[in-house]
């Protein structure tokens, strides 16, 4: 090998793994110093299905147990109604090399997979959510998403969350029965690494109807968070509409949240439960300020049609929160900024990296925006979301030894 | 002022293989594809993403015919992209540029070919 080449590899007989793909990541997190501050990502993946096997075990119901054992979990293929190419036909690598990855035997896969991309991206927390089960509310069964959902908690807290102090994790809540998501509160609520609940926004259920306010109401008293997981069902009968899927999730991951957003405002919902913190994941942020001047604009004519509002709807979206990822930023600055401007995002706006997923976000998209000054991105890539969530600053060991070397050194 | 690195002799990389060298902090992606060697900066303009890293993937072509009626999809295997496993963003292979807004594009390095081996010149 020539001198000047410091080394050298040969993608054909490379292994996948995370910290290899992310090590760009790595450099960036060098570069800017991350270990300075606190990162919380307040929306990245596991895929449970990978775990489907031990979660069956937390099934209570041995009959749906067994039918689930059978069955399994996966995503259907291309003929399905989510038969997505999410990983753009084979071209984002992670999605077909995710299995190959090798782990040790302990701690659990998913904790050491989740703590390879934190560590990787510069992250010292994260919010872990599922994937597949994402769409579980479209399941026509009510009782498998009950039996599933809980399982899954169960799973999560004892097997995950109990284990890895720097996971956290807002737990599915079953929306198709009422009184479930009310017990999921009570039974979990107080478990460790629950810093809130999570609807997915895929589900056919009106949020403002009354059997909900009790779960509202249990959230607000324990100082929980309720999050709206944006996600698409491509066969909901407007996106059947489309045929790529650039087209549904484009739409679907707006549609999803901007409809249940619209009941939330007109309903009054911030006016009867004005301490619960809502949280809007996963629709990046362009649609947030068409529904503000929208919305506005229709309130000032029919106030009548929403008469618990006692401010304009922007008034109320401005003092929720928001996931930043997938963040719109292709040739856009000045709308970015507005954006930015119009929700608020010094105080209301939670970095988020969504990974694994294809159209991931890394910390460097909201710490390099020119328009933010050096404290409002802390506060958007972690001190918000401590601040929301009431975390303890736990800094990711990776940091504390970078910045310990570059003490060291100076 | 350019040098000329040494990355390997000719016919050590197999055709549709990358090799990743380090010169200095900066990694370098030689792909050959069909014979012909590219080198880019393994460095995705948009997020920071591997990009040498990624598929090789010809451009994707909606057919339409007549009246504008659509009739399928084929490769244009006479346009080979790099793929950015990160998130997918594809450059033409032959140029580094994006397929879609050539200012977006990937750092590319001259390779020469000489007495059998192959240099980069960075």
């Amino acid at each position: 090998m020539n001198e000047q080449i410091k080394s050298a590899r040969d993608l054909a007989s490379e292994e996948f793994d995370t910290r290899t793909l992310l090590r760009n990541a790595v450099d960036q997190a060098i570069e800017r110093h991350y270990e300075d501050f606190l990162i919380v990502d307040v929306d990245s993946h596991h895929y449970e299905t990978e775990s489907f096997k031990e979660i069956t075990q937390y099934m209570d119901n041995p009959v749906m147990r067994q039918e689930a054992l059978y069955q399994g979990m996966s995503r259907g293929g291309i003929t399905s109604p989510d038969g997505s190419y999410q990983e753009i036909g084979g071209r984002i690598t992670r999605y077909p090399l995710r299995k190959t990855e090798r782990v040790p035997p302990s701690p659990h896969r998913d904790i050491t997979l989740t703590e390879r991309f934190m560590d990787a991206m510069g992250t010292d927390v994260t919010v872990l959510f599922p994937t597949p089960m994402l769409n579980l509310s479209n399941c026509p069964r009510v009782e498998v998403e009950l039996e599933l959902a809980r399982a899954y908690n169960r799973w999560l807290c004892e097997r995950v969350l109990a284990h890895a102090p720097r996971i956290k994790s807002m737990l599915y809540l079953p929306f198709n029965d009422p009184d479930a998501c009310y017990q999921m509160v009570q039974e979990f609520g107080d478990r460790k690494g629950v810093v809130g609940f999570m609807v997915t926004s895929t589900h056919y259920r009106k949020n403002y109807e009354n059997p909900y306010m009790r779960t509202y109401a249990a959230l607000q008293e324990r100082g929980l968070p309720l999050g709206f997981h944006a996600g698409f069902n491509w066969a909901d009968q407007s996106l059947a509409m489309t045929n790529r899927f650039i087209a549904v999730h484009g739409l679907g991951f707006t549609w999803s949240n901007m409809v249940h957003m619209a009941n939330w405002l007109v309903n009054g919902m911030p006016e009867r439960f004005p301490k619960l913190k809502t949280i809007w994941i996963e629709s990046g942020l362009a649609w947030i300020p068409f529904m503000m001047q929208r919305f506005d604009n229709e309130f000032m004519m029919r106030t009548s049609d929403a008469p618990l509002l006692k401010r304009k709807p922007s008034e109320y979206m401005r003092e929720m929160y928001y996931s930043s990822q997938p963040m719109e930023m292709v040739d856009n600055r000045k709308a970015l900024e507005l954006t930015f401007e119009m929700i608020n995002a010094p105080t209301q706006l939670l970095y988020s990296s969504d990974y694994p997923h294809w159209d991931m976000d890394l910390p460097s998209t909201i710490y390099d925006l020119p328009f933010l000054d050096m404290d409002a991105k802390r506060a958007i890539l972690g001190g918000n979301a401590q601040r929301l969530f009431k975390l303890d600053p736990v800094m990711s060991p990776v940091k504390l030894a970078r910045k310990a070397a570059r003490v060291a050194a100076e | 002022m350019t040098d000329e690195v040494l990355v390997c002799r000719e016919g050590e990389i197999a055709d549709g293989d990358v090799r990743l060298i380090k010169v200095g902090p900066v990694e370098i992606g030689v792909i050959r594809h069909k014979g012909s060697y590219y080198a880019y900066r393994n460095l995705c303009p948009h997020q920071g993403g591997p990009v040498c890293e990624g598929l090789k993937l010809p451009q994707v072509v909606d057919l339409v015919g007549e009246g504008g009626t659509y009739i399928g999809q084929r490769f244009d295997e006479d346009d080979m992209h790099l793929v950015c496993p990160w998130h997918g963003y594809e450059f033409h292979l032959s140029d580094g540029c994006h397929v879609v807004d050539r200012r977006v594009r990937l750092k590319k390095y001259n390779v020469v070919q000489r007495n059998g081996e192959i240099y980069v010149a960075v």
